[in-house]
C-alpha cells in the first residue's frame, strides 16, 4: 500500500448539523438573540404543486378558451352584512400594516387591487389616507393590539377583519423593531419612538368564542350593521376554529396558511408553529358544511399563493376566495434581481432576501426609511400589482375551463387528484391514477 | 327628555337613534330604562349628548365612545368604554374586567371597583378608580392616566410604556418593568386635576398617591432582560 496514494474520504456534511444548522449555532452562540425575520415558512411543504386538475375528455366538456365566459366573481358578507362586498375576481390582498410597509407600497397595493377589482386590507398599526383614498374596497383590521384603532375610520372600512391569528405566528403577537418606529408610525400606534414593539397575542377585551360573539355584535352595533365582518385565523386546528368563528357570528373566515409572511417572526415560530394551508382547507370546509354554512359564510385561504393554477386548486378544494401577501410584495418590486448589487451588500440575494425587519429595503416597500421608501413609485408598482391579478385571474380560469366550469367557484374536489400520499390525505383527493384516499373509509 | 325603554325597544333601535344625532349641538339629556345587562349598549356614540341607563349594563357599554356622557346607574360588563376617544363614561357601580381598556381619550369614572385589566393598553384616556382595581391592570398601558383611591391587584402596568399610575392604597405587585416613581409637581398637579374632575373633594389628598410608570429597560430588547419576559 502506497501511504501517498490512499484514496481519502470526501468531506461529508450532516443532514442533521448542515451548514444552514451550524451557521444559525453560531450566530446565536455570538448573539445570545433569536433569529428574527419576515415572510412565512421556507421549509418544503405539501402544497398545491403536489395537485394536479383533471380536465375534460370524453365524460366531461371542456368550455371555449376565448369564448365561452367564466366568471370570477365573488360576494362576501352575504350572511348578516346590510352591505356585502362584490368583488370582480376572488384574489384579495391580505392585512399588512403601515409600519411593516412604507407608506408608497401600502398606496401602490390599494392602487392594483382598486384597478383589479378587489380588496385590500390594511394591518397592525391603522389606516393611512393613502391606503384608504387608494382602495375603493378596504377592509379593516382589528388586531388585539388595538394601535390606530378608532371609530371614524371603522365606518370608513368596507369590512372589518377581527384578527385571531396569522399563519407565520399562530398563537403570537406582532413585532416592530425600533428601526422601523419612525415618528409617524410612533405617532399612530401611540407608542415610544425606537422602541423594539411586540404586541398582545390576545385581544385584550375577550376571552374565547362565547365573548368573540359578544365582540362581533358591538362591531356590528357600532357600524349600524354594514359591515361584514370578517374573522382571520392561523391554521392550526381549522375544523375546530372554523366551527366556533362561525358560531360566533363571523360573515367570512380567512383562513392563512404557515407559507403566509409576517413582517417580522422568530424564526422557529415561523418554521415550526402551524400547518401548511394544503392540510387546512378541507377540515375548515367540512366544518361548514356541518353546519350548513359553506358559501353562506364565505372562506378566503392565504398562504402561499403564486399564480393562477393555486388560485383554483384552493377554489376547487372550497375556498370562496383566496388572499396573496407575499406575492403581492415581488410584484411590486420585492427580491427583485435588478437589486443585486444591494442585496449583496446586506448579505444576502434576490430572492432570498427577508431582513424584513431590519427597514434597509433595497426596494422601498419594507422601509421606513425615506430615502428608500421613495424608491417606490406606488403608481408604476400599482399597475404591476394590477397586472400580475389579471394573470392569476386568467390562469386560474384557462384550468377551470379546461374542467367544464363556467364560474371559478364551480370548481370542485372531484376535479383534483394528487401526486403524493401527503397531498391526497391533505387534501381528500385521490392519489393520480388511483381511487384511493388516505384515510377515508374507502381508502382505509 | 327622550326616553327609551329596553324592555320595549330594540338595541339596535336605541344604537340607531343615538348614531343620528347631530355632532356640533347639545344634543340633550336622553334616559335608557330597563337595560337588563344587555351588550353593546349606547356604543359609537358621537355627539355631544348625556345617556342616562337605569340599571346594570352588559359588555362593551359606551364603546369607542365620541363626545357623549354616558351615565350607568349600576354595575357595567366586560369593557366598558372600550377604545373611548372622548367625552365621559361614568359608572355608577363596578366594573368588570378590561374596564376603558385601549381607550384614547375621554374621563372614565368608577364609582366602585373595577376588575382584572382595568385600562389595559390604554392609549390616551384618564380613568378614575374610587374603589380597587384587579390584577393585571394597565398591562401594556400606553399612555393616558389610571388613578386609584383604593388597592391594586398584582402584576400592576406589566410591559407599561408612558402611561402615568397613580395608586393611594396598597399594590399587589408591579408587572415587568413597572416601578415606583417620584411624584413630583407636574404630577400632583395632573393627579388634582383628575381627582377634581370626577368630582372628589380636596379632603383626598394628592400627597397620599404614589405613582408608578415605565423602567424603560425592556423597550429594547436585550439578551440579560430575558429572564422578565
Amino acid at each position: 500500500m502506497d501511504p501517498d496514494n490512499i484514496p481519502r474520504t470526501l468531506p461529508r456534511y450532516s443532514a442533521t448539523f448542515d451548514p444552514a444548522t451550524l451557521a444559525e449555532i453560531r450566530r446565536a452562540a455570538a448573539t445570545g438573540l433569536y433569529d428574527i425575520r419576515g415572510g412565512g415558512t421556507k421549509r418544503r411543504v405539501p402544497h398545491f404543486d403536489d395537485l394536479l386538475f383533471l380536465g375534460a375528455s370524453i365524460s366531461r366538456y371542456p368550455l371555449e378558451g376565448y369564448r365561452e365566459k367564466c366568471a370570477t366573481d365573488v360576494w362576501l358578507g352575504t350572511r348578516f352584512a346590510k352591505t356585502p362586498i362584490h368583488l370582480k375576481i376572488p384574489v384579495t390582498i391580505a392585512g399588512m400594516s403601515f409600519g411593516s410597509l412604507s407608506a408608497q407600497a401600502k398606496e401602490a397595493l390599494g392602487r392594483g387591487a382598486t384597478i383589479a377589482g378587489t380588496s385590500t386590507t390594511t394591518g397592525d398599526g391603522g389606516m393611512t389616507p393613502e391606503e384608504r383614498g387608494q382602495s375603493q374596497t378596504l377592509v379593516y383590521q382589528y388586531l388585539p393590539s388595538r394601535y390606530g384603532m378608532n371609530p371614524d375610520d371603522l365606518r370608513k372600512a368596507d369590512a372589518i377583519e377581527v384578527v385571531v391569528g396569522q399563519g407565520a405566528k399562530p398563537g403570537g403577537g406582532g413585532m416592530l423593531l425600533g428601526q422601523k418606529i419612525s415618528d409617524r408610525v410612533a405617532q399612530m400606534r401611540t407608542l415610544p419612538q425606537g422602541i423594539d414593539q411586540r404586541s398582545a397575542c390576545r385581544h385584550p377585551d375577550w376571552t374565547g368564542p362565547d365573548d368573540l360573539e359578544i365582540k362581533i355584535e358591538e362591531l356590528r352595533e357600532l357600524t349600524d350593521w354594514q359591515k361584514p365582518i370578517y374573522v382571520k385565523i392561523g391554521a392550526t386546528r381549522p375544523y375546530y376554529d372554523v366551527a366556533l368563528a362561525v358560531k360566533s357570528g363571523a360573515d367570512v373566515i380567512v383562513l392563512d396558511g404557515m407559507q403566509g409572511g409576517t413582517a417580522a417572526t422568530q424564526e422557529v415560530f415561523i418554521e415550526h408553529v402551524g400547518i401548511p394551508i394544503l392540510a387546512a382547507i378541507r377540515p375548515a370546509v367540512q366544518a361548514l358544511q356541518d353546519q350548513d354554512m359553506h358559501r353562506k359564510v364565505q372562506l378566503i385561504v392565504s398562504g402561499g399563493i403564486r399564480n393562477g393554477a393555486d388560485v383554483a386548486k384552493a377554489m376547487a378544494l372550497g375556498a370562496d376566495a383566496v388572499a396573496i401577501g407575499t406575492a403581492a410584495l415581488v410584484a411590486l418590486g420585492d427580491n427583485d434581481p435588478s437589486l443585486e448589487a444591494e442585496y449583496q451588500a446586506l448579505g444576502t440575494t434576490a430572492g432570498a432576501y427577508d431582513d424584513w425587519q431590519d427597514g434597509r429595503d433595497p426596494a422601498g416597500i419594507t422601509t421606513q426609511d425615506p430615502l428608500l421608501a421613495a424608491r417606490l413609485d406606488p403608481v408604476a408598482g400599482g399597475r404591476r400589482l394590477a397586472n400580475y391579478l389579471a394573470v392569476l385571474t386568467l390562469e386560474a380560469q384557462t384550468v377551470a375551463r379546461a374542467c367544464g366550469k363556467s364560474h371559478l367557484h364551480n370548481l370542485e374536489p372531484e376535479d383534483l387528484v394528487a401526486l403524493t400520499l401527503e397531498a391526497a390525505a391533505m387534501a381528500r383527493v385521490p392519489l393520480a391514477g388511483t381511487d384511493w384516499v388516505p384515510g377515508s373509509k374507502a381508502g382505509l | 327628555m327622550p326616553i327609551l325603554d329596553l324592555a320595549t325597544t330594540s338595541r339596535r333601535d336605541l344604537n340607531a337613534r343615538l348614531h343620528g344625532l347631530g355632532t356640533g349641538r347639545d344634543e340633550g339629556d336622553w334616559r335608557v330604562l330597563n337595560p337588563a345587562g344587555q351588550h353593546a349598549l349606547a356604543v359609537g356614540i358621537d355627539a355631544p349628548v348625556t345617556v342616562r341607563i337605569a340599571g346594570p349594563v352588559g359588555y362593551y357599554c359606551a364603546g369607542m365612545n365620541q363626545q357623549a356622557t354616558v351615565i350607568i346607574e349600576g354595575n357595567a360588563g366586560v369593557g366598558v368604554a372600550e377604545n373611548m376617544m372622548s367625552g365621559t363614561v361614568h359608572v355608577k357601580g363596578d366594573a368588570s374586567q378590561a374596564a376603558g381598556a385601549t381607550a384614547h381619550g375621554g374621563l372614565l369614572i368608577i364609582d366602585g371597583n373595577a376588575s382584572a385589566r382595568c385600562g389595559i393598553s390604554m392609549k390616551g384616556v384618564a380613568i378614575l378608580v374610587k374603589g380597587s382595581i384587579g390584577p393585571m391592570s394597565a398591562f401594556m398601558a400606553q399612555s393616558g392616566s389610571l388613578v386609584v383611591l383604593g388597592d391594586s391587584g398584582g402584576a400592576l402596568g406589566d410591559s407599561i410604556y408612558e402611561a402615568h399610575l397613580y395608586v393611594r392604597g396598597q399594590v399587589g405587585s408591579l408587572g415587568a418593568d413597572c416601578c415606583e416613581k417620584p411624584l413630583r409637581d407636574q404630577h400632583k398637579q395632573e393627579l388634582r386635576a383628575l381627582l377634581d374632575a370626577a368630582g372628589i373633594d380636596a379632603s383626598v389628598k394628592v400627597e397620599h398617591f404614589k405613582r408608578y410608570g415605565s423602567a424603560r429597560t425592556l423597550y429594547n430588547f436585550h439578551i440579560d432582560n430575558a429572564g422578565a419576559y
